[in-house]
């Protein structure tokens, strides 16, 4: 057997090492493969009639114009469709109380949120199905809308599921120890804020797309998707257009960005995989931008109500909050849109030793897009709540921000344990990583150079946060309560002929380095050059079954299974050698592509050895099974999730005359477990950390009163660009998780969920002279000069 | 979004040009960089029937100067005049205004022809034309006609131009008594501006044009009255609220006047020398 000491310290060691991306080269030469780019005989495309209004009665659809229009090949309303598709529900059982009401591809009786598809027309070009969609007549009867989550509850405002009696999706109370009597002790100061966290969303580089054919002959449907989990989407298309599971097949080729965003059931998706199986050719819808905005789920827009305690000393007591939190007008189907609320309720404060707790969260229906699960779900809400009230609390009593943290954090060597809200902790290291990261930044320097500023009327502020990211989730996250979503993974290693290895794996890419990581990990532990290695991914057919790449669970969990049939492949191929060189399995070791002595001798190159068990196998015993393939599956066990932590700073300069905010310098020090590639674990890192400035300072969805997005475009949606980018300096720590020989836990989702908190300590570190600060994100120019006024008044 | 069915025209000259425009009776539009247009008609707000692209109009290109004018071809694009010595050397305030036009493939494609008759009131060109006392050279089935920029605007996506087409810009070589100044704010770089202003001084005069304030591309005599007295600023200022300044998502009008009075006076400070 091969140890783990051996796998991480040997020739052809690629884990930790900073490969180059196979892939990279094949999509900068534009030979990507997107779903756009399909191209299949006798394909139509899609377009939709979408709801121009939040809430109506749909009277009537006339579609007699449009159907003898140039290229039409069909129309479909809700009611035809509803024929052929079953209806969905974004429920699961462990989210208690958690309600939704059915969802069809197509709106059936009433349109719940502007931009709802409404009807389908499918025509030989997307232009001619777009004319098509002008000439469809609609007829609706407006009805007001439920809008403001912060009066979806109220008796007056209009109810979206007649049948549930009010807006309320979901609900839940976390409580621990005595949060009143904390706060009541002598010497205990309580800080209270309220927190706006505005809609944003994801905004991929590649829209969300599908080109789905269907084969009657073999009653086959074919589905090219952009998106994350790949079998997820199998058991959907198979559950709810009638067929069975094995004759889907969803082929998830190049992706270009998800986030969490292409991860959930679309009703324009499914009505194209509806219209392919009754048309019986391919369909193809690609979102356009503006599809995009108004369909892709939206996250965040959370108003929160929180309180700290602590101690003149510095010590935390204990948090308190309120979070209100509204999903659009169903519950995302399948994965549920309570699970960010439920996440700021588990999440906030996690870093840091608190007796005291109590949450409530509520979950409101309202008349927007879904909302539902977008990268480093709740940890931005959670990180700045807690952060955001420590910061606060520590201008309140006079303290440094960091010796607060020192103070507060959990001990580097207190694990296992587990947190106020319950979650269970191992190997975290807050305090290593704080003190990492006031080393990198040069703190006290800052501090200095912060001073002498102020005394030009420049106003720099540093911001931090300390924070957990959820990571490898066990079946506690989803399948636990009913939902068709893998939490293992799989992965086979095949030795080809030649003496090349073969991999593929359920989990996928979609741009960040899955399948880069997948080769190290191969060549690594089997011992053969990176170049040597091919990736398959994202092919229901053709890879093992699992999860898919969501969650931060890509390379804790279908690394680890691929280093588990990397090291299976390499006992069998141990085995043969054995037997044709006639020397004990323990004596031979695998090197650069070949069988060799423990001291790195070659004995037997891999093309040898597999050529002879493929193509002389009478050369072999009898009893030799000629199989140089080893599948292997990992799931987490023990730990519902694998924690990750990290600290973060960012230096911002506000313009108090103006507003804007410039990020000048942004640190993050990463805890997660083993780095396999610091190259993507970085890059990785920083993309979150420009996600989370945009929350904290560009995106928001912006609506009307009655239920109209404002701002759809990309001029008026603003994401940050390369200009507004800082320089983003990345450390690591590494404390390999435990539960996997591997040692990774999740890298992907830690900058979006800790960037806004960071920033929003920096802003009001940096407005504290003039006793301004701010508690809304994003922090535009316009709030900012607010608070300015608010204080100076 | 894709755009409705359109009939492409390219004609060869201006003549032909114009005789399409009147042939289509409003229904086609010019095409120049496309950088509006083309969006446009993909989110099928604009709808024209035919397209008439402008692009082989050797009329409508080149530089040229003569002893006080530089005459700017309407199909000049933005990267063009970032790189031409003429325009640098003898129009300053175009040199320092250009950097925050949008981006490299923005500039690569627009047009200033196809800013100025598109009139977007947070676009920076219409205000050079203002500062500048520029005027714009258009021509139409009666023959060529001088617009003075001030004339020019008429409001949001508003101009003088009835069935003509731009052909140049005509703008007046700084003369060494003369000092520029340009500011715009924007959230992200290359973004239209919140506010902005282009200021050109002559002698002891000012001249301040203000974008992306109001419906057009904005002067306001009493504060540039107030700035050749040489008010206080604070004086200054309060002239501002002659404008009828926009709202929108990004900022109110009370925040853009602020932002406005913050733009003129940074852009002051930063004059040329």
């Amino acid at each position: 057997m091969t140890g783990p000491a051996h796998i991480f310290d040997k020739p052809n060691r690629y884990i930790g090492q900073p490969e180059p991306r196979a892939d990279a080269a094949r999509l900068l030469q534009g030979r990507g493969r997107f779903v756009d780019d399909e191209k299949l005989p006798r394909m139509v495309h899609a377009a939709f009639v979408r709801s121009p209004h939040a809430h109506a009665k749909i009277l009537s659809v006339d579609t007699e114009d449009a159907l003898s229009a140039t290229g039409v090949i069909a129309i479909y309303t809700g009611a035809d469709l509803a024929e052929h598709v079953t209806p969905y529900i974004g429920t699961l059982t462990h989210l208690t109380g958690l309600r939704s009401a059915p969802q069809h591809p197509l709106a059936m009786d009433v349109a719940r949120w502007q931009g709802e598809p409404v009807v389908m027309v499918v025509a030989t070009s997307r232009a001619l199905a777009e004319d098509a969609c002008e000439l469809v007549d609609v007829d609706y009867d407006e009805l007001p809308a439920a809008v403001n989550s912060e009066t979806a509850l109220d008796a007056d405002t209009p109810v979206i599921h007649p049948e549930f009696g009010s807006n309320l999706a979901w609900e839940r109370d976390v409580i621990a120890g005595d949060i009143d009597a904390a706060f009541a002790a002598p010497g205990v100061h309580v800080i209270e804020r309220e927190f706006r966290f505005g809609r944003h969303t994801g905004v991929t580089l590649e829209s969300r797309g599908t080109l789905c054919e269907y084969d009657p002959s073999e009653d086959q449907l074919t589905v090219y998707y952009s998106g994350q989990a790949p079998h997820m989407m199998q058991v959907i298309f198979s559950k709810h257009l009638g067929l069975p599971e094995e004759n889907v097949r969803v082929i998830s080729n190049d992706v270009g960005g998800s986030f969490g965003i292409k991860i959930h059931t679309y009703g324009d998706e499914i009505a194209t995989a509806a219209a392919a199986k009754l048309l019986r050719r391919p369909v193809k819808f690609i979102a356009d931008r503006f599809e995009s905005f108004v369909t892709d789920i939206h996250a965040r827009d959370h108003i929160v109500k929180a309180k700290m305690g602590i101690t003149e000393a510095g010590t935390i007591v204990g948090i308190d909050f309120d979070d209100l939190t509204g999903i659009g007008p169903f519950s995302m189907y399948p994965r549920t849109s309570a699970i960010e609320c439920n996440q700021v309720l588990n999440l906030t404060g996690a870093p840091y030793v608190m007796e005291n707790y109590r949450a409530k969260g509520r979950v409101v229906f309202q008349n927007k897009t879904l909302m539902c699960q977008y990268r480093a779900v709740g940890h931005p809400i959670a990180m700045a709540i807690a952060d955001g009230l420590l910061e606060d609390a520590a201008r309140k009593i006079g303290m440094d921000p960091v010796a607060l943290r020192e103070l507060n954090l959990m001990a580097d060597d207190s694990y296992p344990r587990t947190s106020a809200t319950g979650m269970k902790l191992d190997d975290l290291s807050h305090k290593r990583a704080l003190r990492k990261l006031t080393e990198i930044m040069d703190y006290q320097g800052l501090r200095a150079d912060q001073t002498e500023a102020r005394k030009d009327g420049i106003y720099r502020g540093i911001g931090f946060v300390s924070m957990v990211e959820v990571t490898n989730p066990s079946p506690m996250f989803y399948g636990i309560g009913g939902a068709p979503i893998a939490s293992q993974d799989g992965a086979t290693v095949r030795l080809d002929a030649g003496g090349a290895l073969h991999v593929s794996s359920s989990i996928t890419e979609q741009g960040q380095g899955t399948n880069a990581i997948l080769a190290q990990i191969a060549a690594g532990v089997f011992g053969i050059a990176l170049n040597r290695v091919k990736v398959t991914t994202g092919d229901t057919a053709t890879t093992p079954y699992g999860g898919g790449t969501w969650a931060s669970r890509g390379a804790g969990i279908g690394g680890e299974a691929m280093l588990l049939a990397a090291q299976a492949l390499k006992d069998q191929v141990l085995d043969v050698a054995g037997v044709m060189l006639q020397t004990g399995v323990e004596k031979l070791d695998i090197r650069d592509g070949a069988v060799t002595d423990l001291d790195g001798k070659e004995r037997l190159p891999l093309a040898d050895l597999a050529r002879t068990v493929y193509y002389r196998g009478n050369e072999l015993p009898n009893d030799l099974n000629p199989e140089l393939i080893a599948t292997r599956h990992y799931r987490v066990t023990d730990f519902p999730f694998v924690f990750t932590n990290g600290a973060m700073a960012a230096h911002v300069e506000v313009d108090t005359e103006t507003g804007f905010v410039k990020v000048l310098h942004f640190w993050a020090v990463e805890d997660c477990g083993r780095v396999i590639n610091p190259l993507l674990v970085d890059e990785q890192i920083r993309g979150g950390v420009v996600q989370g400035i945009g929350g904290a300072l560009y995106e928001e969805c912006h609506y009307s009163p009655d239920g109209q997005f404002l701002n759809a475009t990309m001029a008026d949606y603003m994401v940050p660009m390369a200009s507004e980018m800082p320089d983003i300096t990345i450390a690591h720590i590494e404390t390999p998780t435990k539960t996997s020989v591997l040692g990774a836990k999740g890298a992907g989702e830690a900058g979006t969920g800790g960037a806004p908190a960071a920033i929003l300590n920096a802003v009001n570190d940096a407005l504290s002279p003039m006793g301004a600060s701010i508690w809304q994100m994003p922090m535009t120019p316009e709030r900012i000069l607010t608070m300015l006024d608010n204080a100076a008044e | 979004m894709k755009a409705p069915d359109f009939d492409y025209l390219r004609p060869s000259s201006l003549d032909v040009a114009l005789a399409m425009l009147i042939e289509h009776d409003g229904e086609a539009m010019p095409l120049a960089g496309g950088q509006s247009l083309m969006p446009m008609m993909n989110f099928r707000v604009a709808a024209p029937e035919a397209l008439i692209d402008l692009a082989d109009l050797t009329e409508l290109r080149g530089i040229t100067v003569d002893t006080d004018t530089v005459r700017i071809g309407a199909m000049t694009r933005y990267a063009e005049l970032m790189s031409d010595p003429t325009v640098q050397a003898h129009i300053p305030l175009i040199g320092m205004a250009l950097p925050h036009i949008a981006h490299d493939a923005v500039r690569n494609r627009g047009t200033i022809g196809g800013s100025l008759a598109l009139a977007d009131p947070a676009a920076e060109m219409p205000a050079l034309m203002l500062a500048l006392d520029a005027s714009i050279e258009v021509a139409g089935p009666d023959g060529t006609r001088m617009i003075k920029a001030d004339d020019f605007f008429l409001g949001m996506f508003e101009t003088a131009l009835d069935d003509e087409l731009i052909t140049a810009i005509h703008v007046p070589v700084a003369t060494p008594a003369q000092r520029f100044g340009f500011h715009e704010l924007t959230q992200r770089h290359g973004d239209y501006a919140l506010a902005g202003v282009a200021i050109a001084k002559t002698d002891d005069s000012y001249c301040a044009a203000f974008f992306g304030v109001a419906d057009r591309a904005t002067r306001v005599p009493e504060l540039e009255a107030a700035l050749t007295r040489q008010d206080n600023i604070k004086t200054v200022l309060t002239h501002l609220d002659q404008i009828d300044f926009t709202d929108d998502l990004k900022a109110n009008h009370t925040t853009r006047q602020r932002l406005a009075g913050v733009a003129l006076t940074r852009a002051l400070k930063g004059m040329t020398q």
